[in-house]
């Protein structure tokens, strides 16, 4: 049944008339023009459809936007700044080209937004332990754990 | 030096690039990005000719209906063509363009020099850039000799340090990939697929009431359609529920796979000097001074792509014409093989590039294309996106061929090997969707009504390929017999994986010198020297030996090298692991170590990526891959039953190159072969068990600590 679905993503409040059972990686994606967000697996099992729900990592392939009702969304298109300047986890993936295909780098990216606003000096253990429910077919881990490392370095210098 | 053949089969320059009006340049190129950073390459490579900034450079890849044909991307070969071809066509605009300036500004040619496309001389005041000297137009001409190209000492952006072209619009959530294209009246297809591949439709029901939900069937293909995609997914699912299908039991069981492999065989053949010759395979007979020999035999599973993208594809057919958006490594192949299939003429085909999830080989793109023209010629004129589960993919998708591996060998008195018998039994690697009349190898070909079966399989007669690929040891051994075995028949389907037949040849070899430098008592560095003349090899493992700290004596810790040149003519590379085994027959990776001599370095992070990305790869493979399955069908259909390598199990990787001006040489396969080699014998350094038959699970080495 259809329903008014409120949510804010990335800051701007959204209403949408949807069914509560929609998955919320298919309203993101094809109803708020948010796609950074994949649907790898539709399991909870490679983490491509992490985003952030009250800055907590949810897999948006299996959450329902009824269970989602007024909860603040973050998704990688919310990371820039207006101006376009990247967030230092973004310029950190970037300056260590920390993908090859770039499919798992959303989750990736939230996964880690969410690692570092609790733990602002993780070990490469720490690491490790928050990426492990994020697979990356190509094998840019070793890189990926260098672009966390120097986010967190540059965050911690910024605040 | 000649032409590159890729210039020779399209001279126009305005194949290859266009100066456009907005002050930027666009290259052209057949090849497509499969995250391996060809894009980057390419921007690096007509940047540096053209002295432009790379930022300037706009890489339009392959779409059938404007860039050069350049056949299928893969075999790490996009650099060694589409490079050099890019090179000479940014070259020769270049002089075309100096040749206008010196008209234009009244100078001798010799006197220009070029900063980022603005033109100056030293005997004029006046300047003038790219963009206004051509001002939009052509170059309507051929390029019929070679230009003069650039010193590679003269190099400033080629081999050194860029960020990725194609990053930022992957971290801002851009618009990146096939799955993420939306269009106006887009409609949403799902599959409903059988549960074996040989499975026939026997019922299904013409509607389901959803509304807005269209079932298309054609024999035993069969999907549906919505306006949202969610919606597509529960209406497959509720489908899915409602059919029935004939059982088309699978009958040879993965654990008779090795013998199935060596009962089966097709075709045995010699190979010689890399190429398999047909003929008769000669009597082998040892050479009298051997005075000890080995023989061990070493198994590759079944083992997938496994992209984290299920495929995907997005089609349209309108006003007779089908366009179809894929990530397809071949798009002029697919092109034709969807207007063989639909009856369609090829001017009335076309297929436009657009990237998916990493493939490292023939995976589900080509077959997801053909279900999205399917879905889209039953929902003309609107377009449909469709795109594979999770399930399909692990279940559908061409695997890369099992594979069984003897090897025999003779030392001399003095320790070196004068006798080498390497025999490969294995399936083909060749399942791409090449042209063959009354044929396809498009999947969901074969379940319509009028089906188009299966093209029958035939051994990779060139050299270097398939099964063959790397059989050739990169060592002199006085005496050697190369022997393919090919099984025509498998029973799961296969096709390209990253390094076809070079990964198990390599794991075999590597593994097997190992072995024969413990008998003969000799240092696993040395006894590799020792029977290596090729220089650039020599070079590349005695740097992974300089780099190298010394090794543990912790219980349970040990190292393992492992080398080899892909394909016998492209990048050498060496791997060195250093791995724990548990009590428990666990292995963890600690750290591992890759030199490689790739010629001239394009795009060094990008090249260092590939080699480790390949590393981390095929350590997966080697550690956990395997593909199941029983008599109802493959039981690896997801991340749980068929595990890849996690964040917490991969190493740190040091990467070494030797510097070069030698010609560029592709890399994305290079790393791959060495490394399950560099960890069995790891393993064997570490826990005194010998591991030959992948993947190296806890249960694998207790079996073959078991059987020694």
């Amino acid at each position: 049944m259809k329903m008014s679905i409120r949510l804010t993503v990335n800051g701007s409040p959204h209403s949408l008339e949807l069914s509560e059972e929609v998955p919320l990686i298919f309203a993101l994606r094809n109803d708020l023009d948010c796609h950074g967000a994949k649907l790898g697996c539709g399991l909870e099992q490679c983490g491509a459809c992490v985003v952030l729900a009250d800055g907590e990592p949810i897999y948006s392939c299996t959450t329902r936007i009824g269970d989602l009702q007024g909860k603040a969304i973050e998704t990688l298109e919310g990371l820039a700044a207006e101006s376009g300047e990247l967030h230092p986890i973004q310029q950190a993936f970037l300056n260590h080209n920390a993908a090859q295909c770039g499919f798992c780098l959303s989750g990736i990216v939230m996964r880690t937004k969410a690692l570092l606003a609790k733990n602002p000096k993780p070990s490469r253990q720490d690491i490790c332990q928050a990426l492990d429910g994020h697979l990356c077919r190509c094998g840019a881990q070793p890189r990926m754990i260098r672009a966390v490392e120097s986010a967190a370095a540059r965050l911690r210098g910024a605040s | 030096m000649n032409l590159p053949g890729a210039i020779e089969r399209a001279p126009g320059l305005d194949r290859w690039l266009h100066i456009n009006i907005d002050g930027s340049i666009t290259v052209k190129t057949g090849k497509v990005e499969i995250g391996q950073g060809i894009m980057t390459a390419i921007a690096m490579i007509a940047a540096e000719e053209l002295d432009v900034v790379v930022e300037r450079i706009h890489v339009q890849t392959a779409d059938t209906r404007i860039t050069p044909n350049e056949q299928i991307t893969a075999g790490s070969m996009s650099v060694e063509d589409s490079g050099s071809a890019v090179r000479v066509a940014s070259a020769a605009a270049r002089e075309i363009l100096l040749a206008k300036a010196a008209e234009f500004l009244d100078v001798a040619p010799g006197t220009l020099t070029v900063d980022d496309g603005m033109i100056s001389s030293t005997e004029s005041n006046e300047q003038i850039d790219y963009w206004s000297l051509q001002a939009g137009m052509r170059f309507e001409t051929d390029i019929v000799s070679l230009p003069a190209v650039k010193d590679p000492r003269h190099y400033r952006i080629v081999g050194h340090a860029v960020s990725r072209v194609d990053l930022p619009a992957k971290l801002n959530g851009d618009v990146a990939f096939v799955h993420d294209m939306l269009f106006h009246h887009l409609r949403h297809g799902r599959l409903v697929k059988p549960p074996q591949p040989d499975a026939r439709l026997l019922e299904c029901p013409d509607t389901l009431e959803m509304p807005g939900v269209e079932i298309v069937r054609d024999g035993s293909f069969l999907g549906v359609l919505a306006a949202r995609e969610e919606i597509a997914v529960a209406a497959a699912e509720r489908l899915a529920l409602r059919c029935r299908w004939s059982q088309a039991p699978l009958t040879v069981m993965p654990g008779e796979i090795p013998d199935y492999l060596r009962n089966k065989v097709t075709r045995s053949l010699p190979v010689v000097d890399g190429t398999p010759v047909d003929a008769p395979v000669p009597a082998y007979q040892s050479s009298v001074a051997v005075t000890v020999s080995l023989e061990a035999t070493y198994y590759r599973p079944y083992q997938m792509h496994a992209s984290m993208g299920p495929s995907a594809a997005v089609a349209q057919y309108a006003n007779g014409i089908l366009t179809v958006y894929s990530h397809s490594q071949g798009v002029e192949l697919l092109k034709r093989a969807l207007a063989d299939v639909l009856g369609l003429p090829k001017d009335q085909v076309d297929v436009i590039h657009a990237e998916g999830a990493g493939c490292y080989g023939h995976n589900g793109a080509d077959d997801v294309a053909l279900d999205a023209a399917l879905l889209a010629m039953a929902a003309e004129p609107d377009p449909v996106s469709v795109k594979w589960t999770r399930a399909d993919e692990h279940g559908f998708e061409p695997y890369a061929p099992a594979a069984v591996i003897d090897m025999k060998a003779g030392l001399d008195k003095d320790g070196r090997v004068i006798d080498w018998r390497h025999e490969s039994f294995s399936f083909s690697h060749a399942g791409r969707p090449r042209p063959s009349p009354g044929y396809t190898n498009l999947q969901s070909a074969w379940w319509r009504e009028q089906a188009t079966p299966p093209a029958p399989r035939q051994p990779a007669m060139f050299k270097e390929v398939g099964i063959h690929r790397n059989l050739q040891p990169i060592y002199e051994f006085p005496q050697q017999q190369l022997i393919k075995h090919f099984v025509a028949s498998s029973p799961l389907r296969t096709s390209s994986l990253r390094s076809l037949g070079a990964f198990a040849n390599v794991f075999a070899i590597e593994s097997f010198m190992d072995e024969l430098a413990q008998l003969a008592g000799a240092d696993v560095f040395e006894f590799r020297l020792r029977h290596l003349q090729d220089t650039r090899a020599r070079k590349v493992l005695e740097l992974l030996r300089d780099q190298l700290a010394a090794p543990s004596d912790e219980a349970g810790v040990g190292r393992g090298i492992a080398l080899a040149r892909y394909k016998n003519r492209q990048t050498w590379c060496a791997v060195a692991v250093d791995l724990v085994v548990s009590d428990d027959a666990q292995v963890q990776l600690r750290r591992a170590t890759i030199a490689a001599d790739a010629g001239l370095v394009i795009d060094p992070d990008g090249l260092i990526n590939q080699l480790e990305g390949g590393f981390v790869q095929a350590a997966s493979w080697a550690l956990k891959e395997a593909v199941s399955w029983d008599e109802s069908g493959v039981t690896s259909r997801d991340w749980l039953s068929y595990p890849i390598l996690r964040f917490s199990e991969v190493p740190e990787i040091e990467t070494h190159l030797v510097p070069s001006r030698d010609r560029a040489l592709g890399v994305g396969e290079a790393s791959t072969g060495p490394t399950p080699a560099a960890i069995a014998n790891a393993i064997f350094a570490a826990s005194g068990t010998r591991v030959r038959a992948m993947p190296f699970t806890p249960e694998m080495l207790r079996a073959a600590a078991a059987r020694q």
